[in-house]
């Protein structure tokens, strides 16, 4: 276990001196359902190390977006690259892309027949070829640092939602991303089991795992996020530092979706 | 009232019938589980393939779904008789030196490979499209999304229905009798001819009864068991 040494959640050790600006690029990405334009030109960079919040109205194009980014989504124009290396269009091999990059979503998706640590393991066996063992020391490290390494052998049926969502998160991490995508992974949990899963990624932003997080927590996106970029019908309307962003909008679509989020008092 | 007892019911055909009705039985037995492992494993092949989406693919798709038509339409004493007398005058090398046992077990899987084709594609598109795209976010490819993912929990689902055509392949070995196969069936029809007594045929419905039954209970449990293990999660 000599590679697990360290920080729990500590990224692949890719050159660790100069931080990479441009970690993830976006360049005029387009995507189209049919006539629908989902997402309109859209250029985005995330740097290493960072954690760049995505906000908007539900169906403004943030999942699409980072559904897009892990290739679960083809994309019609543009390109996306990942360490300057073009991921996405013909002649990619996506299955290695998503071994780089990890993808949390808003409703689990857990595998309901495998346990918990069956989860966890399953793509670092299959896909990385590690031993069982191996695997299960990786996987049993993670749940002991998110708490749920007393319901390694449970079902995620019999898991709180907050709990599903923690070992969702754990099956990311033991592939080792170097990016993590996180979709709205909050919005389907009860209230009181937000903070749970929250501070984990609050955790994982502060050992310096990049991140693209959709969400509608704007509190956790203001001290959290390095960057915000509001997303408005598929077109990035204005990103900056959460402060000028969520505090002096310039764009009156940003304006407006704020003055809506404070109305309903979740700023 | 009397005569109708003694036409099925009565003991003494019944019991000079049942060794013979039995032994004959015995066939139509193994041929059940030999055929059911069979169609298992066919229906599988023929629901994977028609489950292809890449253009490379698509005539086996087509030819896969013309296979399923065709023989879900096809009644099964026809197809039985065509293969088991049909294939060996047919001079087709290797399967016209097959036993009358291996045609007609030939004959079901073909057959009920197509019915269970059907039952196996239902349950793969039951599974939520969400299952698929967590497991190749992972990097899992098809093959391994479809094999640890998708294919667990379809079979769970669709294995009543499995069953239902399980219970029909089985009853529909009575139908073997009719290329030469001294079975339960064939067995309890020279015993009725000859005594003029159709008990010996209760016979053979009693051996039908005595192995569906218990399988569809020990399915019922099997299935609220696993259903148990994966809301408490204890193993």
């Amino acid at each position: 276990m000599a590679d697990d040494s360290g920080g729990i959640f500590e990224p692949p050790a890719s050159e660790p001196a100069a931080k990479d600006a441009n970690f993830l690029e976006l360049r005029g990405v387009e995507k189209r359902f049919g006539d629908h334009q989902v997402l309109n030109r859209i250029d985005l960079t995330v740097g290493e190390h960072e954690l760049v919040s995505l906000i908007g109205a539900s169906g403004c194009g943030k999942s699409t977006l980072l559904r897009c980014v892990n290739a679960l989504e083809p994309i019609q124009g543009g390109t996306i690259s990942l360490q300057g290396k073009v991921v996405s269009g013909t002649g990619v091999n996506v299955d290695e892309h998503r071994r780089d990059v990890g993808i949390v979503f808003q409703s689990f998706n857990l595998f309901p027949h495998m346990n918990v640590l069956q989860n966890i393991i399953l793509a670092p066996r299959q896909v990385l070829g590690l031993k069982r063992q191996q695997a299960e020391e990786r996987a049993d490290a993670l749940l002991q640092r998110v708490g749920l390494y007393e319901k390694r052998k449970q079902y995620p049926d019999s898991l709180s939602g907050g709990q599903q969502q923690r070992v969702a998160i754990v099956r990311a991490l033991a592939m080792r991303p170097k990016l993590l995508l996180l979709d709205e992974i909050t919005s389907a949990l009860d209230p009181e089991l937000v903070a749970e899963v929250l501070n984990i990624v609050r955790e994982l932003a502060e050992e310096g795992m990049t991140m693209l997080v959709a969400t509608h927590e704007m509190s956790f996106a203001r001290e959290a996020s390095s960057r915000i970029c509001f997303l408005d019908q598929g077109v990035i309307r204005e990103q900056g530092p959460p402060e000028q962003i969520l505090s002096e909008p310039s764009d009156p679509r940003t304006q407006a979706f704020l003055k809506r989020i404070i109305e309903a008092g979740r700023l | 009232m009397e005569q109708f007892l003694d036409t099925f019911f009565s003991w003494q055909n019944i019991k000079d019938s049942a060794p013979s009705v039995i032994e004959g039985f015995k066939t139509n037995l193994s041929l059940m589980f030999v055929a059911e492992a069979a169609v298992l494993i066919w229906g599988l092949v023929l629901a994977l393939l028609r489950g292809t989406r890449s253009r490379a693919t698509a005539p086996l798709r087509w030819l896969t779904v013309g296979y399923i038509d065709l023989f879900r339409a096809v009644p099964g004493i026809v197809l039985i008789y065509m293969i088991g007398f049909g294939l060996p005058i047919s001079g087709v090398p290797f399967f016209s030196h097959l036993s009358q046992y291996t045609l007609a077990a030939l004959a079901l899987t073909i057959l009920y490979g197509a019915y269970v084709a059907e039952v196996y594609r239902a349950g793969i598109e039951s599974i939520h499209w969400s299952q698929t795209a967590a497991a190749r976010s992972l990097g899992l490819s098809q093959g391994k999304t479809m094999r640890f993912v998708v294919l667990p929990q379809a079979v769970r689902r669709v294995i009543p229905p499995l069953l239902n055509d399980f219970i029909g392949l089985q009853k529909d070995t009575a139908l073997i009798g009719v290329i030469g196969i001294l079975d339960g069936f064939r067995r309890a029809q020279i015993y009725a001819g000859q005594n003029f007594n159709l008990s010996s045929f209760t016979v053979l419905a009693a051996c039908y009864v005595v192995i569906t039954f218990p399988m569809t209970r020990l399915t019922d449990r099997l299935l609220r068991r696993d259903q148990e293990r994966l809301r408490v999660g204890a193993r």
